[in-house]
Formats: C-alpha cells, structure tokens, sequence
C-alpha cells in the first residue's frame, strides 16, 4: 500500500499514478476488512476505486497528456516539500515513540455481524443533521462541477 | 490468527502517517494538478484510515460513520477540483500549476 502511495507521487505518466491510487485504495479497503468495517470497506471499493477514480481517469485523458509527460515534473518547491514533510513525520515519530504504550490492544469480542445496519441506525438518527447537509454539499458540488466544465453557461 | 491479534492500533496510526507524509510531499512537490488532487486523496485517506483504526479501538461505530463523511467531502472535491481544471485547461491549454495566475495582475 505504501508502495502504491509513493508510485502515486513519482510517476511521470498520469495515468500510471491513477493505476498505483487504485491499487492504494483496495488495500486499503482490504485494511478496512481487517478492522472489522465492512460497510466502509465496500463504500471505498464502490466510490473511490470505483467512481471517483473513473472521474479522475476520464480528465487525464480529456486534457493532453503527451506534452505533460515531458515536462519538468517537480515544481522548485521540492526544499520546501521535503522540510515540511520532514518535519511532519518527526512530528509523528516523536508522538508514536512516545505515546506507543498509549493505545491498549483493541477489544477483541463484539465482532458484529449486523455492520452496515448498525451504521446505518447511526446515520439515520445521531447523525441525522450531518447527514443532511452531506446530502446538499453534495447537490452544491455537483451543480457547481457543471457549472465549472460547462463551455457557455 | 496469533499474528494478526499483534497488528495493533499503532501500526494502523504509523501507516496512515506514511499515507499522510506521501500525500502532503505531492501536493507540496508535483506539478501536474491532476496528481496534485490524487495527492488530496491520499491525505483524505489516511484521515480515514486513522478514524476507522481508532473507532475499532474504542469499540464504536461513530469513526466509521465519520469515515464515510469524509469519502462523501473526498467525492465532492475530486469532483468540484476537477471541474475547474477542466475549465482552466480550456483557457489556458495546460495543467500545470505553475501556470496558475489568472488571478496575478
């Protein structure tokens, strides 16, 4: 997974980094499996591998992609980049070494077999509201995706 | 299944860290805006990777509820961000990030 991680960042070619995201996104889905959600697990597979990727691989094709490739592919930011993310993950180290006695080992029993209906209970009275305005961001994002691609509005 | 009772929330934490620190080097870095958008993803990602890790820590299901917000907001960006690069690339014939500046006077 990992592995797909970095092949999406350093591969010159679009479509290769979308290939190496897919394969990212299902194992991390498997990883999903692993902690007993799967409910969250098939909405990655079905919306993110299945969907959002499809959108992604559709524009990579819509704009050219012959004269992208051999373009200068890293902009002059990358002493920035890599500070920052250097500092960042001495951040997480510093935090993981210190706090690793922190998390206890995660309760074994109360594997449901009802997942998605408990989260479906969930999202359908706690989380109603939430819920809701998902529903219209949503709606906003899409009217304003046509708006944005449309050629005359 | 001794092995797997050892993969703890820990390692969960410390992958979706990666995730994290793989994502923000992309945005930081590329220039292709399309890559810069997958990078978004990763980082969405590995938020949610976390939130799933620690709603299995805590036995609940508000994480995973929560997760799938977050997939619904990733949806809507990637699809918004696209969008406008669809626009832009109309006007201006690249992706290129540096080449932003319609807004530069």
């Amino acid at each position: 997974m990992t592995i797909g991680g970095v092949l999406v960042i350093t591969r010159k070619n679009a479509v290769h980094s979308a290939l190496a995201l897919i394969i990212t996104l299902l194992a991390q889905a498997a990883l999903y499996l692993m902690l007993y959600a799967p409910f969250v697990a098939g909405v990655q597979i079905i919306l993110y591998a299945g969907g959002i990727m499809v959108l992604f691989l559709f524009v990579i094709m819509l704009v050219s992609i012959e004269r992208t490739v051999k373009e200068r592919q890293f902009n002059k930011q990358w002493l920035v980049g890599i500070i920052a993310a250097g500092t960042l993950g001495g951040l997480f180290i510093t935090v993981y070494t210190k706090g690793k006695d922190i998390f206890p080992d995660p309760a074994l029993a109360a594997v449901e077999m009802q997942n998605t209906q408990n989260v479906g209970n969930l999202l359908y009275s706690q989380y109603m509201f939430a819920f809701e305005i998902a529903s219209l961001l949503l709606l906003v994002a899409i009217i304003g995706a046509v708006v944005m691609a449309k050629k005359r509005i | 299944m001794d092995a797997m009772l050892h993969i703890s929330t820990s390692h969960y934490l410390v992958l979706g860290a990666a995730l994290f620190l793989l994502g923000v080097i992309g945005v930081l870095t590329r220039r292709n805006v399309v890559i810069v958008l997958m990078s978004i993803e990763l980082i969405l990602n590995a938020v949610n990777l976390n939130l799933v890790a620690f709603s299995r820590l805590w036995g609940g299901l508000h994480g995973q509820v929560f997760s799938i917000f977050v997939i619904t907001d990733a949806a809507a960006e990637a699809a918004v961000g696209l969008g406008i690069l669809i626009a832009f690339f109309r006007n201006k014939e690249t992706i290129n990030v540096d080449e932003v500046n319609l807004l530069k006077w």
